[in-house]
């Protein structure tokens, strides 16, 4: 007789409904009392189906979870990834970023472009001149394929140290999009230091996404994010972001705070980035670093990361109950991802739809690879090199990740920033191992948080179908 | 579906999709299951041979499998076809498992 086991799946309660999470399809459904009992009766091994269902219902409710693939037949194989994906033809580019510049006016001190954790050293500063970054924005659409909507991102180093070069570089852009029936979306991150009124009104009137990278208050942002010589620059930004905000309305505008060992205070950044400086949304991310150095983050300080991230999410969800939106974007990111049922095998757009360009014009994974010296995806001048990209995306797949084969979240986290795996262990295939517990913990969070808004306010959830996710 | 509700879009494309189907399709799960008479809808490996060499281990003997392609359900890309080209292949072959060696190749 036929043994059934169950799959890999995570249940969670709101309130009184129960709800599982299937692994690897990110599957959200909800379960009855019938379809719970079978799996209470699964949880301690195979069962017969005998065991399982007798009653007509039951059987029915076995069915169901079977055709979701939630139970199967003990000893059925599993299906790899990788054999439903098509081979990795690298996939039309959508996305490209262009490091405008590698200088920056601050020496924040966790920075991986001027930090301790550069991958190469030392860079001679180098800017991006106006006819490499046309030959970028070309590159993007002869290998945009058959997308229409494109993404031009300027990054840096600090963004607006080469405004010169940004403003004609959109205009360009926008004519050659016209041009080939495409439509090209642009953002930058800026510090903030630079702004004027002009380039704030110029930022609004062409709908750039703007990100601006802040810590948080005068003593947060001060104790890391400082001039050449030590001074901080909180005094410097606060006015300009101030301004920024009241010219440009028509976009929702972001802040990006890096979090060190010395800085985890999530409640008072975001209250006081939110609040009293009237940004829109706020993404916190850990700082990247190899381990032992005094502001990166460990063990301890990711415990004290994910109760913040917690007490945040709680406030999160009630606003949301109530029809209201908090500007926590690392939730927001995922409870998109979730709401989608995103399932990858890659834990980001680098390399697959996405790459960086460096100053001189050399083309790296992503924009932090081609910042720090590490291209090797081809030039703008002569053409990517597609052959490295397929590489890429071979060793990439989460297949070849043995530690991620058996992680409940791997569909949604797929291993990890290339980046972060580069610097934390000299190789970017490596998953993120020193995050597992975090990323897990965090990922179960969120998705209490979305079935607990799918039970409270179910039409808040829709606006995910436009939220763009990686 | 009546004791699983959508939670997520995925679910809900999935809901749609097995509708659309009528269920995942499975082989052989009818009830009660129609066995086709030996061709490769069921599994049979057809021309491959076992881990020995030799097709005892296989669920079917090759010959049968051969001779079922050819005469009960027709699989001309495999096989000479009886329905239309070459209705005489099997003449000197009264028994498959005996007397596949008379079964000769067909030359267009
Ligand atoms: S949490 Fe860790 S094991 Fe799980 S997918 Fe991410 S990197 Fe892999
Ligand atoms: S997640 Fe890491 S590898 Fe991916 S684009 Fe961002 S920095 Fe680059």
């Amino acid at each position: 007789m036929t043994l059934v086991r169950a799959n890999e799946l995570r249940r969670f309660n709101a309130g009184e409904r129960e709800f599982a999470f299937l692994v690897p399809s990110s599957i959200v459904v909800e379960l009855d009392g019938e379809v719970r009992s079978i799996l209470d009766r699964l949880s301690d091994g195979p069962k017969h189906v005998g065991e399982l269902a007798s009653s007509k219902e039951a059987i029915e409710a076995l069915r169901e979870l079977a055709s979701l693939g939630a139970v199967s037949r003990d000893g059925a194989p599993d299906v790899p990834l990788a054999e439903l994906a098509s081979p990795p033809v690298p996939p039309p580019l959508s996305t490209i970023v262009l490091n405008v510049t590698n200088s920056c006016n601050l020496s924040c001190r966790y920075c991986y472009e001027y930090g301790e954790d550069r991958l190469e050293s030392p860079a001679a500063p180098q800017i991006m001149d106006e006819e490499t970054a046309r030959r970028a924005v070309d590159t993007l659409i002869a290998e945009s394929g058959h997308n229409r909507r494109l993404q031009v991102t300027f990054f840096g180093g600090e963004t607006l140290l080469n405004f010169k070069v940004i403003r004609p570089t959109v205009e360009y852009a926008r004519r050659r999009a016209a041009e080939e029936g495409k439509f090209i979306d642009f953002s930058l991150t800026t510090n903030a230091t630079l702004l004027t009124r002009e380039i704030s009104q110029w930022l609004a009137d062409n709908r750039i996404g703007v990100t601006v990278s802040i810590d948080g208050p005068r003593d947060v942002q001060d104790s890391m994010r400082v001039f050449g010589r030590g001074l901080g620059s909180y005094d410097v930004v606060a006015p300009r972001i101030k301004e920024l905000l009241s010219i440009y309305k028509t976009r929702p505008i972001g802040a990006r705070v890096t979090l060190t060992a010395k800085t985890i205070d999530v409640p008072r950044i975001f209250h006081h980035l939110i609040d009293e400086m009237g940004f829109y949304e706020v993404g916190f991310a850990p700082v990247t670093s190899s381990s032992g150095l005094d502001y990166a983050i460990d063990g301890e300080g990711f415990d004290i990361l994910l109760a913040q991230f917690a007490d945040l999410a709680e406030r999160y969800v009630d606003a949301a109950i109530d029809g209201r939106y908090l500007g926590f974007s690392n939730l927001s990111d995922v409870l998109g991802e979730i709401h989608k049922g995103v399932s990858k095998a890659y834990p980001c757009g680098a390399g697959l739809g996405l790459l960086g360009v460096a100053p001189g014009g050399e083309i790296g994974l992503c924009h932090r690879f081609a910042g720090s010296g590490d291209h090797d995806f081809g030039d703008v001048h002569t053409g990517v090199d597609s052959a490295k990209r397929s590489e890429h995306l071979v060793k990439g797949h989460l297949d070849h990740r043995t530690d991620c084969r058996t992680c409940w979240v791997r569909s949604l986290c797929s291993g990890g920033c290339y980046h972060e795996a580069q610097v934390r262990y000299g190789d970017r295939f490596r998953p993120n191992l020193h995050y597992c517990d975090w990323i897990r913990a965090w990922t179960s969070l969120a998705l209490e948080a979305y079935t607990r808004i799918l039970v409270g306010n179910p039409a808040f959830l829709e606006r995910f179908d436009e939220r763009k996710v990686a | 579906m009546k004791h699983l509700k959508p939670g997520n879009r995925k679910a809900e494309a999935a809901f749609e999709w097995l509708e659309a189907e009528g269920g995942e399709v499975k082989a052989l799960q009818e009830t009660p299951p129609h066995y086709p008479p030996g061709c490769t809808t069921i599994f049979s490996p057809g021309w491959e041979v076992d881990s020995t060499g030799g097709t005892a281990a296989l669920c079917q003997p090759m010959e049968r499998d051969l001779y079922d392609c050819y005469k009960t359900c027709f699989w001309p890309a495999q096989v000479p076809d009886y329905l239309n080209n070459n209705p005489d292949w099997h003449s000197g072959c009264a028994s498959a498992t005996q007397d596949w060696r008379k079964i000769d190749l067909i030359f267009p």
